[in-house]
């Protein structure tokens, strides 16, 4: 009962990122999926990467999206309205599929490999994270939903999570932590070199 | 049968006589939180006294039916309310089909309303007309999707046609139980439940019911030729139509508990009525193109229960 309100409560942060236009609040939403995984880590016995995904995911990340947006100027922390609705239509047309594919996979599969509504929901979260990825015209969203789908990923690891995969989940997180440093010191690069944050904007760059 | 119904009676009886007392929960939430005393819990209640007691002013550019839509509005409204289970209890007139009846008699109140303000041949109240029939519109698919969520619930859970498609069952209960078994996706109805009544009653982030002179109300602007005993309809109508929406919030919430049911019942009613003076204590109105994002978000919630519960 308590791991189906977590999994409720991430898929429906994932179309809180979809229907949301703020930056602000989408970070917010980035940082309530890591401690949802990390909950859901800990219900399954995996004290150490608890502290690490709680640690990383849920303050680290969240944090550093934090001090690239409190350096942009306003303007640039809101997406167009038009393309939240078709965000939102896109993720739940992903659920679906989800939980068609689900469906579809069988259950001898999905039984004996995922708990119940885990294998859509990751799907789902993974989705939701490349609509936002290809959707949002934003770079710092596209950052977002990079975490978003690498959640996704990560809650489809879960299940099959030994001990010795600890390690190899942590050496994961480290990648997935490098490469959001990385992307926050190229969105401050743009975000000197050009007077907008927006990739559309890039289309038309010359020497 | 004879119990049932008359349990049924005094519910509805209570309905009729608490229904004012609503407004004045939402406006001392908001006085509290807004650090102020607030006006008396009764203040609609003498509203309607001294508004009972005026006599009316009627221009001569409207007709009859500018005289007769407040009553037909509340008559709508209150037929409308008879069709709804209330605190546990059947309602004595359900029928398969009766959500349709509802929510069209809530039309035809509507209606009614919009025709009278039509009638005065104020272009102000024409303003608001408008803008009251866009947006239920806009509504009303999302109260069919929803409640088509509720009645394929019933289905699932092995109901009947017949019964699965009337209100009393929907909303009496056994949908709470669906929730407090597992289906946590069922939470979501109530929330989108409690949107259509902030769009539906004109409240905060839609319309703001306590402005009389900005132009871009919707529902306030409709009543300003109307005064005296035919105002006090139309105040009353809305207090009415304020309970009918919170019943239904509280029928998806409060789980069949026999006959103390109904004390739960109307404690999530009032609580439903601080949930919006804390709403309009803490939000600003939406501009008027931000309303149908607004509505959007509800279907879109709506959407995703009917997804979760179809699909698995």
């Amino acid at each position: 009962m308590f791991l189906n309100i977590c999994l409720y409560l991430l898929v429906l942060s994932n179309f809180l990122l979809l229907g949301t236009a703020r930056v602000v609040q989408m970070t917010k939403y980035t940082a309530l999926q890591g401690f949802l995984l990390a909950i859901l880590l800990f219900h399954f016995g995996h004290t150490v990467l608890t502290v690490a995904v709680l640690l990383i995911k849920g303050l680290v990340l969240p944090g550093l999206l934090w001090r690239t947006l409190k350096k942009m100027p306003s303007e640039a922390l809101i997406c167009p309205h038009r393309l939240v609705a078709i965000d939102v239509i896109a993720g739940m047309a992903g659920l679906a599929f989800a939980i068609w594919l689900d469906g579809r996979l069988g259950s001898d599969l999905t039984h004996n490999l995922f708990p119940e509504l885990f294998l859509p929901l990751g799907l789902t979260t993974l989705f939701c994270g490349l609509i936002l990825i290809i959707g949002r015209v934003k770079a710092i969203t596209q950052v977002i939903g990079y975490l978003a789908a690498e959640n996704g990923i990560f809650l489809l690891g879960m299940p099959l999570m030994t001990q010795g995969t600890t390690w190899f989940e942590l050496a994961l997180l480290l990648d997935v932590f490098v490469a959001v440093f990385v992307m926050g010191i190229a969105i401050n690069r743009i975000s000197d070199s050009f007077a907008s944050m927006d990739v559309d904007h890039f289309r038309s760059l010359r020497d | 049968m004879n119990t049932a119904f008359f349990s049924y009676l005094a519910n509805l009886a209570l309905a009729l006589l608490l229904a004012p007392l609503l407004f004045g929960v939402i406006n001392r939430v908001k006085a509290k939180v807004a650090g102020r005393h607030g006006k008396p819990l009764l203040q609609t209640y003498y509203d309607l006294a001294k508004l009972f007691r005026k006599s009316e002013v009627i221009s001569p550019t409207t007709g009859l039916f500018f005289q007769l839509a407040p009553a037909l509005q509340l008559v709508a409204i209150l037929a409308a309310l008879c069709l709804l289970p209330l605190g546990g209890n059947a309602s004595p007139l359900a029928f398969a089909g009766d959500f349709l009846l509802a929510a069209y008699l809530l039309g035809l109140g509507r209606f009614a309303m919009i025709v009278a303000a039509l009638e005065t041949g104020s272009s102000f109240e024409g303003m608001g007309a408008s803008r009251e029939a866009a947006f239920s519109a806009l509504a009303e698919p999302i109260f069919f999707l929803a409640i088509s969520v509720l009645t394929s619930l019933h289905l699932d859970l092995g109901e009947t046609h017949d019964w699965a498609f009337s209100l009393s069952l929907l909303f009496g209960g056994q949908s709470a139980g669906a929730w407090l078994s597992g289906k946590f996706e069922l939470l979501l109805l109530p929330i989108v439940f409690f949107l259509l009544l902030l769009v539906e009653n004109s409240r905060i982030p839609v319309d703001d019911p306590t402005t009389h002179l900005e132009l871009t109300m919707i529902h306030e602007v409709m009543i300003l030729d109307h005064s005296g005993p035919n105002l006090a309809l139309i105040l009353y109508a809305s207090a009415l139509k304020l309970w009918f929406f919170a019943s239904l919030v509280a029928g998806l919430l409060v789980p069949d508990l026999g006959a103390m049911g109904f004390l739960l019942w109307i404690a999530v009613i009032f609580l439903v009525a601080c949930a919006i003076g804390l709403v309009e204590s803490s939000m600003a109105r939406l501009r008027l193109k931000r309303v149908t994002t607004f509505l959007g978000g509800a279907c879109a919630m709506a959407a995703l229960v009917l997804i979760f519960s179809q699909m698995r």
